[in-house]
C-alpha cells in the first residue's frame, strides 16, 4: 500500500467531497476539489511521474515549491510544479522527462521539449 | 492614517502580524502569498473546496488564527492577493531613496496566462519564511521520500497520507508535530529518529529552563505533540538516524544506524525497516533569495545565513524590513513579534508606542528560543560518513558525491562557480534551493577550506541565494506589457 486520501467518513475535519476527472498521458484519474495536481496523483497510488536525467523515478519531495522534482505539463503549460497547482476537473496533465527520451504512448511526446534546457525556454 | 502603502511578501505567523501592525500604524496594506490561503506553512488549513466544518480540528492556537483571519480579510485598508508570486525585486537607481520595485506574477501556479503587474510601495516587509534542510543520503531521490514538511503538508492542507508504514528521520523539535501529523492522517509511525544523542539535546534544552517559560505556547505544543505520540505509541529514538533508502523505483525499506555525537556512523549498528514512505528533516533553509534581490545584507557563514536587521527589525537595505525565519529559525511566536515590529515600523508608526517594549521582548525570548534549538539540535560535523560515491548531492543534475570531490580535488583552488559548473551541481531547475547550502559545506571541506574563503580563480563568488528570477515566469508573461496595480487576476479564485 501507499498514500491515500483520509476517507471523508472518518475526517476530523468533517470536509465534503466534490469529485473531479483529470487525465494523465491520456488516463484518466479521478481526485476531487481542492487537491493539488500531485495530491491527484500520490492518493491515486502514483508515488513518481517525472524522470530525472538517468531516467530514476522521482515524484513529490518538498510539497512547497521549492525543489521542483514534481515538474509536470498541465493543458499545455510545461513545467508546472505539482505541488503548487490545484487540479481542476477536465486538466490534461503529461508527465515529464528530463533523460531526452520521449515518453511511451504519449502522442504529444516529440513535440515536448526537455526541461530546463528547451529550445523556446518556456520556463527561466 | 499614515497613507504610507506598505507591501508585504508572505502571509505565515510573521507576515500576518506585519499586516496588522501596519494596519495599526495607518497604513494601506497589500498581502502577498503564492498560495490561495492565508496562514503559510505553520497555519495550512484544507482548501476551500473541502468545506471542512471543524478546520480547528487540526491547528494550535485556532481561535486566534481565525480571529485575525476576519480581521485582515474584512479590514477596509487590508487587500489580500493570494497566488501571488514575487518574480523580482528592482532597485532604485543610484542615488535614489525607498525599496524596490516588486514585481508579481497573479494566478495559478506556473500558468502561463497568469497577470503581470508592479507594486511601488513606500515599504516593503519580507516575511518569505524557510523550507526544510535535508541532507542527502543515498537513495534520497527515490519517491517516498519527503521532506517532513511535505508530509505534513499533504496531511494538514490535503487530508493525504504519504504512506502506510512511516519513519520520521532528521533532527529538531519539527520532527514531533510531523509525526503527530502522520499518526492522525491514519499512518503507522515505525519510529521518530532524532541524530542528536540525548546528552545533546538535554544540554540545549535543559540550560536557562526559564527561557522555556517565556515561551510556554511552544512548550505546550510540543507536549501535546508528545502526548499524540505516546497515544499512538511511536518509539522516539535519539542517537540514531536513516542512512540509506532502497527500492525499485520507490522507496522499500530504509536502512537506520546508531550516530555518535558527531553523526559518525557506529558501524554494525544498522538495521533494516520496511517502510512505504520516509519523511526527513535537519532544519531549515530560510528563503532568501527575495531579500538578497533587495539588497539585504546577510549575517552567519555561508550555509547558515540569515537577514541582518537592527532592533526595529529594518534591513541594510532602504526601505525594506525583515521578519520570521529569514531572520533566524526561531518558530511562530517569535516570527509574530518580529512581524508586528517590522509592520509597525514599516507603517509608520511611532517608535513611542506603548506597545513596543512587550513585542520587543517577545522578539527577544523567541531569539534566546533559537540559541536554544541551535545547542540542542546542531548538525553533526561526520554526517558525510554516511555519503557513498553514488550518493546524489545535487537532485535536479543528479551529481554525485564523487563527481563533486573529483571537481573540488582537480581545481583545488577554484571558486564555487568553477565546480559548479563542472559538475553543473546547483544549476537545474531548483537553482541550488535544496542543494545550495550542502555543496557549499561539501566544496569547503573538501578544499580544506573556510567556506567564506577568497577563491583563487578572481571572480567573485556567486550567492547560493542570487537568482534574478526568484520565481519562474514565461518568456509569454514576460514579453506581455505589465497591467495597472489595480487589475484583477484573470484566474482569481478560479
Amino acid at each position: 500500500m501507499t498514500a491515500r486520501l483520509i476517507p471523508a467518513a472518518c475526517d476530523a475535519t468533517g470536509r465534503r467531497e466534490q469529485p473531479l476527472r483529470i487525465t494523465v498521458n491520456g488516463e484518466p484519474l479521478d481526485g476531487i476539489a481542492g487537491q493539488s495536481i500531485a495530491g491527484v496523483l500520490l492518493a491515486a497510488g502514483r508515488p513518481s511521474w517525472r524522470t530525472g536525467p538517468s531516467g530514476a523515478q522521482r515524484g513529490l519531495f518538498c510539497g512547497i515549491g521549492a525543489c521542483f522534482d514534481c515538474l509536470v505539463t498541465i493543458n499545455g503549460d510545461r513545467d508546472v510544479r505539482a505541488c503548487l497547482r490545484r487540479a481542476h476537473d477536465g486538466d490534461t496533465v503529461h508527465t515529464q522527462r528530463r533523460d531526452g527520451a520521449h515518453h511511451s504512448g504519449d502522442q504529444d511526446a516529440s513535440t515536448v521539449p526537455r526541461d530546463s534546457d528547451s529550445p523556446d525556454g518556456s520556463v527561466l | 492614517m499614515t497613507g504610507r502603502q506598505v507591501a508585504v511578501v508572505g502571509a505565515g505567523p510573521a507576515g500576518l502580524a506585519a499586516a496588522r501592525a501596519a494596519l495599526g500604524a495607518g497604513a494601506e496594506v497589500t498581502l502577498i502569498d503564492a498560495a490561495r490561503q492565508l496562514g503559510g506553512q505553520y497555519h495550512r488549513t484544507p482548501p476551500e473546496e473541502y468545506a471542512a466544518s471543524r478546520p480547528e480540528a487540526l491547528q494550535h492556537g485556532w481561535p486566534a488564527f481565525a480571529k485575525l483571519r476576519r480581521e485582515l480579510l474584512g479590514h477596509p485598508r487590508c487587500a489580500w492577493w493570494p497566488e501571488t508570486s514575487v518574480w523580482a525585486l528592482e532597485r532604485r537607481d543610484p542615488g535614489q531613496q525607498g525599496p524596490p520595485r516588486v514585481h508579481l506574477l497573479r494566478g495559478p501556479a506556473d500558468g502561463s496566462h497568469r497577470v503581470r503587474q508592479i507594486l511601488e510601495p513606500d515599504a516593503l516587509v519580507l516575511a518569505c519564511g524557510a523550507h526544510d534542510r535535508v541532507l542527502p543520503f543515498p537513495g534520497w531521490e527515490l519517491p517516498g521520500v519527503f521532506t517532513a514538511g511535505a508530509a505534513q503538508t499533504l496531511a494538514k492542507g490535503e487530508r493525504l497520507m504519504v504512506g502506510e508504514q512511516v519513519v520520521v528521520a532528521g533532527s529538531g523539535p519539527f520532527l514531533l508535530p510531523v509525526a503527530a501529523s502522520l499518526v492522525e492522517a491514519g499512518s503507522r509511525v515505525l519510529a521518530v529518529l532524532e541524530a542528536n544523542p540525548a546528552a545533546v539535546l538535554a544540554r540545549g534544552w535543559s540550560r536557562k529552563p526559564w527561557q522555556l517559560a517565556a515561551q510556554l505556547g511552544k512548550a505546550g505544543e510540543l507536549i501535546d505533540f508528545t502526548g499524540q505520540l505516546v497515544r499512538g505509541r511511536v518509539p522516539f529514538r535519539t542517537g540514531r538516524t536513516v542512512i540509506e533508502a532502497r527500492g525499485a523505483g520507490r522507496v522499500e525499506e530504509v536502512v537506520t544506524a546508531r550516530l555518535r555525537p558527531d553523526w559518525s556512523v557506529v558501524r554494525g549498528s544498522e538495521r533494516t525497516l520496511a517502510v512505504d514512505a520516509v519523511c526527513v528533516s535537519h532544519g531549515f533553509s530560510p528563503q532568501l533569495e527575495l531579500p538578497v534581490a533587495a539588497g539585504c545584507a546577510l549575517r552567519g557563514t555561508p550555509g547558515a545565513q540569515f537577514v541582518q536587521t537592527d532592533a526595529r527589525q529594518r534591513t541594510t537595505a532602504d526601505g525594506v524590513w525583515a521578519a520570521g525565519e529569514i531572520t533566524g529559525i526561531a518558530g511562530a511566536p517569535a516570527a509574530r513579534a518580529e512581524g508586528a515590529v517590522a509592520g509597525w515600523y514599516a507603517g509608520g508608526g511611532s517608535p513611542a508606542a506603548r506597545a513596543l517594549p512587550a513585542l520587543r521582548r517577545s522578539r527577544d525570548q523567541g531569539r534566546d528560543f533559537a540559541a536554544r534549538l541551535a545547542r540542542a539540535h546542531p548538525i553533526g560535523a561526520a554526517w558525510p560518513g554516511w555519503l557513498g560515491p553514488r550518493t546524489l548531492v545535487c537532485r535536479c543534475e543528479e551529481t554525485d558525491y564523487a563527481t563533486l570531490c573529483r571537481a573540488v580535488q582537480e581545481q583545488p583552488g577554484a571558486a564555487a562557480r568553477t565546480a559548479k559548473l563542472a559538475t553543473r551541481a546547483g544549476l537545474g531547475p531548483c537553482q541550488a534551493r535544496v542543494c545550495g547550502p550542502t555543496v557549499t559545506e561539501l566544496a569547503a571541506r573538501l578544499r580544506g577550506a573556510a567556506p567564506d574563503a577568497v577563491p583563487a580563480d578572481g571572480l567573485p563568488a556567486a550567492g547560493p541565494h542570487h537568482r534574478p528570477f526568484a520565481q519562474p515566469i514565461r518568456l509569454g508573461e514576460l514579453a506581455r506589457p505589465p497591467e495597472p496595480p489595480d487589475a484583477a487576476p484573470e484566474h482569481h479564485g478560479a
